[in-house]
């Protein structure tokens, strides 16, 4: 009954509404050419930045030099963990930035990724030595309980022991200020 | 262009510069492993299968969906990066250890979000996504009955 009826009463209004499909294909042509083109970000950043360290308790990675508890960061006072290895190209690169704060008197402590003491040594001999402890990850799981995707990796932990911020690659000489903005933030 | 000269060149010669070739292939392919040793996962289950079937089964069904964070196309029981082996292991301990595969997965959601995880979740942000088929499904169910529904019981009718 409203058949037909309904067919010649719209048959004006049509004619635009013929295009809408194309137009409806070529707009999801165009979000997906976007994502396709779009560089990608391919950080994966953790998701505990704000929420407390977990806890663990690793062994020295060299002889007379303690491994790391995260007991001791919550002493009161803002750390800087950095998660490095000897195998880690830009572990290199960031290593003059990390000794620089170490002479500003931050305290630095390390965690090695998959590491052997001999190779550690001759990393720290080469590049410099500026952690305070330095906690054996050799089997990767304090990384994996920490968010941690890669090396290296560097956290900002308030005195409470709350991951303030979590800095993804190398420290670039132009990045110190921002770490010394995080450092700031976390002892308020 | 190439093949002209290699042509031209006596046998001898030619099978000289395959061996070369074939050597330097081999001195590559032995070369990488050896780069990745200083690397790879020690972990004590990146490499070694859990001795209950049952339970490897279940490791292996739940590592099969999860992403490698290194080599972000792959899943960790495909991938062999080290930090691939070290989220085996975990997963395989803590399978051992007798946790809940979903419980495992939510611990690396927690700590990594939802990227590592290939199995969908429905969240805030993802429900469109299981919501419009079904709603486009119902609206073109709705727009064929409008269209067809009604002309057989008219056709019936007369």
């Amino acid at each position: 009954m409203t058949g037909t009826g309904n067919d010649v009463g719209t048959a004006a209004p049509r004619r635009w509404v013929i295009w809408l499909p194309l137009v409806l294909f070529l707009g999801f042509v165009a979000l997906v050419m976007f994502g396709l083109l779009r560089p990608a970000d391919r950080n994966v950043a953790s998701a505990l930045v704000g929420k407390p360290m977990p806890q663990f308790s690793l062994p020295p990675a060299l002889p007379g030099r303690p491994g790391l508890d995260s007991k001791l960061l919550r002493n009161g006072k803002p750390h800087l963990v950095n998660i490095f290895a000897s195998w880690c190209v830009p572990c290199r690169i960031e290593a003059p930035q990390l000794q620089a704060l170490a002479k500003a008197g931050i305290p630095i402590e390390g965690i090695s990724v998959r590491d052997t003491t001999e190779a550690l040594q001759g990393f720290l001999e080469q590049n410099g030595d500026p952690y305070q402890r330095i906690g054996a990850d050799d089997d990767g799981q304090v990384q994996l309980a920490l968010g941690s995707s890669g090396v290296p990796e560097t956290y900002v932990i308030d005195g409470k022991g709350k991951i303030v911020y979590q800095h993804i690659g190398e420290i670039r000489p132009d990045q110190l200020g921002l770490i010394l903005d995080k450092l700031k933030e976390a002892s308020e | 262009m190439i093949r002209l000269p290699v042509l031209n060149t006596p046998v001898p010669h030619m099978l000289a510069l395959l061996l070369m070739a074939l050597l330097m292939a081999l001195g590559l392919a032995t070369a990488a492993p050896l780069m990745a040793q200083e690397e790879q996962s020690t972990a004590p289950y990146a490499y070694r299968q859990l001795d209950d079937p049952a339970k490897e089964e279940k490791a292996q069904a739940l590592m099969e969906t999860l992403r490698c964070l290194q080599c972000q196309g792959q899943s960790i029981a495909d991938s062999d990066a080290p930090i691939a082996g070290s989220m085996r292991s975990l997963v395989r301990e803590r399978i051992e250890a007798g946790e809940d595969p979903e419980a495992i997965r939510r611990w690396l959601i927690e700590r990594y979000g939802d990227y590592v995880s290939y199995a969908p979740r429905i969240t805030g942000l993802t429900w469109p996504l299981f919501a419009v088929p079904a709603a486009l499904l119902l609206l073109a169910f709705l727009l064929l009955r409008r269209r067809f529904g009604g002309k057989p019981e008219q056709g019936e009718g007369t």
